[in-house]
């Protein structure tokens, strides 16, 4: 089943009275369950589509198509809601908030989904244990190290019970044991829980583990490659 | 304005005078005789305006007792005692226990004097007052002219000040042919002292509530644009704006309904303790004194001032947390979160 579907997505940015076009054209289908790397050098446009494809950013032509519904041109109120329910974030820098615990930060997504007490604790601890942080819940952020942050974003990106995760370059802030760690937990997830990952990444290690490559330069996409599992 | 020809005298019987004292909303009356004049000592003769009161009712009525700096309150009990201002013994060159001569008319334009023994010496906020005035008591009065001549004027305290109109038009009623003035007409200028004072307070409170809000509009500006990143990633993740407004607002509401308490019971301790030590501003004594007003102020903030003051720091929170709660809302999630 298509997750996702772009059609013709362009992304075209002035800058001073130079037209960039940082995504150019993409034709790009996501199927479920699929753990896929965006790849490319620096400025080739993975970033932009990545937050086009999850409704950050508004596309300057062409469609974003979510589970069936078309997200380019929804009004801002309700993109942010489609977001909520249907997309999970997973940033470079882990953007946990620092007054919070682990828990805590976990649950806040699902407050914002009017969740009932008992239900977001019970899922945030069930997360917290998947990523391997449960004795972790009570930390705050600044008592944590950088791998373990990024687990607790990831449990927090699941939080929502979202279609697709997305991650823009998750393993950039993090040393090689916490990346195979992290890498690890999200392919379980991917296998056992059939979790939808879209990466955008030039770290190989990341590159290795991905099931399917779409390498972009210049906003368009010049290979896409399956692999087997 | 007194008119102090002695030929005018109140026109009022004992039973009127009853009447005042049992009326249920006056707590005291005295009872004053006034006579322009002239005061005489060794060094010379001084204008003056010359009381006679009854110096126990006096105390009930006024605080003129406590101003004494030298000397007693015709305590003695002796005859012929007068009571002047610190300024006029200064510049008639005279003490407590000197004699001057006090030199007026009487209601038949007869010249009259008699020799004063001063009991003591008053210093009131007034240096003009102080310059002009002496008390002496009703009964020598009467021993030197004789029955002949009624009182001039009847201070009455009231138990409560804010019905101060109505029982002014109730006494006009019971006492025709009398004037009748608050404080307020007889000394307008303390009235526009007061007046003034109450638009300062709201001008200072203004100035306050002004400050206040560039306090919380700075405070929150720089929370929302050091947050910017942690927004961003809020925004991404599917926090409306509505909460994102909110969220600002109650921390701005939180900051001045954390802080407003604090301040308001910093200022009820100290108003408490100048209350009772008094505010020294003597080094413009001089200044205040020629207007009247007291070198050493006694602050009062009535119960009112400070829900007043509770409610519009509250207020002003709430409307200062406007701007840094839109700037919020205008933020781009994609920007911010790149942002340092």
């Amino acid at each position: 089943m298509t997750v996702i579907e772009t059609k013709n997505l362009r992304k075209t940015y002035d800058t001073n009275h130079i037209e960039v076009h940082a995504v150019n054209g993409v034709d790009l289908k996501i199927e479920e369950g699929e753990f896929t790397a965006l790849v490319g050098p620096s400025g080739s446009g993975k970033t932009t589509l990545l937050n086009l494809i999850g409704g950050l950013d508004e596309a300057s032509e062409g469609e974003v198509i979510v589970g069936g519904t078309v997200i380019t041109g929804l009004k801002d109120s309700k993109l942010i809601d489609f977001r909520l329910h249907n997309i999970g974030y997973v940033f470079q820098a882990y953007n946990l908030i620092p007054v919070l615990t682990a828990v805590e930060n976990v649950e806040f997504i699902m407050l914002l989904q009017n969740r009932p007490k008992a239900e977001r604790e019970a899922r945030a601890l069930e997360l917290l244990k998947k990523v391997g942080l449960e004795d972790k819940a009570k930390s705050r952020p600044g008592e944590m190290s950088g791998g373990q942050q990024q687990r607790v974003a990831v449990a927090r990106a699941l939080a929502s019970k979202p279609r697709f995760i997305l991650a823009d370059e998750p393993t950039a802030n993090l040393d090689s044991i916490s990346t195979t760690n992290l890498l690890d937990i999200m392919a379980k997830l991917n296998q056992e829980e059939k979790i939808t990952f879209i990466f955008a990444t030039h770290d190989q290690r990341v590159i290795s583990k991905a099931r399917r490559v779409v390498t972009i330069d210049d906003g368009k996409i010049i290979s896409d490659e399956k692999r087997d599992a | 304005m007194v008119d102090r020809n002695p030929e005018y005298s109140l026109m009022l019987d004992s039973q009127k005078i009853d009447a005042l004292q049992n009326h249920p909303e006056i707590k005291f009356i005295s009872q004053r005789s006034l006579f322009n004049g002239m005061a005489s000592s060794t060094a010379g003769g001084n204008g003056v305006m010359i009381t006679g009161i009854d110096p126990d009712a006096e105390r009930d009525v006024t605080n003129m007792w406590s101003m004494v700096s030298e000397g007693s309150y015709f305590e003695s009990g002796k005859k012929n005692e007068v009571l002047i201002g610190e300024r006029l013994a200064k510049k008639m060159k005279v003490a407590p226990g000197n004699k001057i001569v006090l030199t007026f008319q009487d209601t038949e334009g007869t010249i009259v004097s008699g020799a004063f023994r001063i009991t003591g010496l008053f210093k009131t906020a007034s240096s003009k007052y102080d310059e002009v005035s002496v008390f002496v008591k009703n009964q020598d009065l009467i021993n030197l002219l004789g029955t002949g001549f009624g009182m001039h004027e009847i201070a009455i305290l009231l138990k409560n000040e804010l019905i101060l109109e109505e029982v002014k038009s109730e006494l006009s009623t019971m006492l025709p042919g009398n004037l009748i003035e608050g404080w307020r007409e007889i000394s307008p200028e303390l009235g526009y002292a007061d007046d003034m004072m109450a638009t300062f307070l709201y001008l200072f409170l203004l100035i306050v509530m002004f400050a206040l809000s560039f306090g919380i509009i700075n405070t929150m500006l720089m929370a929302v644009l050091e947050r910017k990143k942690e927004l961003g990633m809020l925004m991404s993740v599917g926090m409306n704006k509505g909460r994102v407004f909110l969220m600002i607002m109650f921390e701005s509401i939180f900051l001045g309904v954390t802080a407003g308490p604090i301040g308001i019971g910093l200022s009820y301790l100290t108003v408490a303790y100048f209350q009772s030590t008094g505010l020294d501003l003597s080094m413009w004594g001089e200044g205040l004194e020629s207007f009247g007003i007291s070198s050493t102020i006694y602050p009062v903030v009535e119960r009112e001032y400070y829900v007043i003051i509770s409610v519009l720091v509250v207020l002003t929170s709430i409307l200062s947390s406007i701007y840094p709660a839109r700037k919020a809302l205008k933020l781009n999630p994609v920007e911010s979160l790149r942002a340092i």
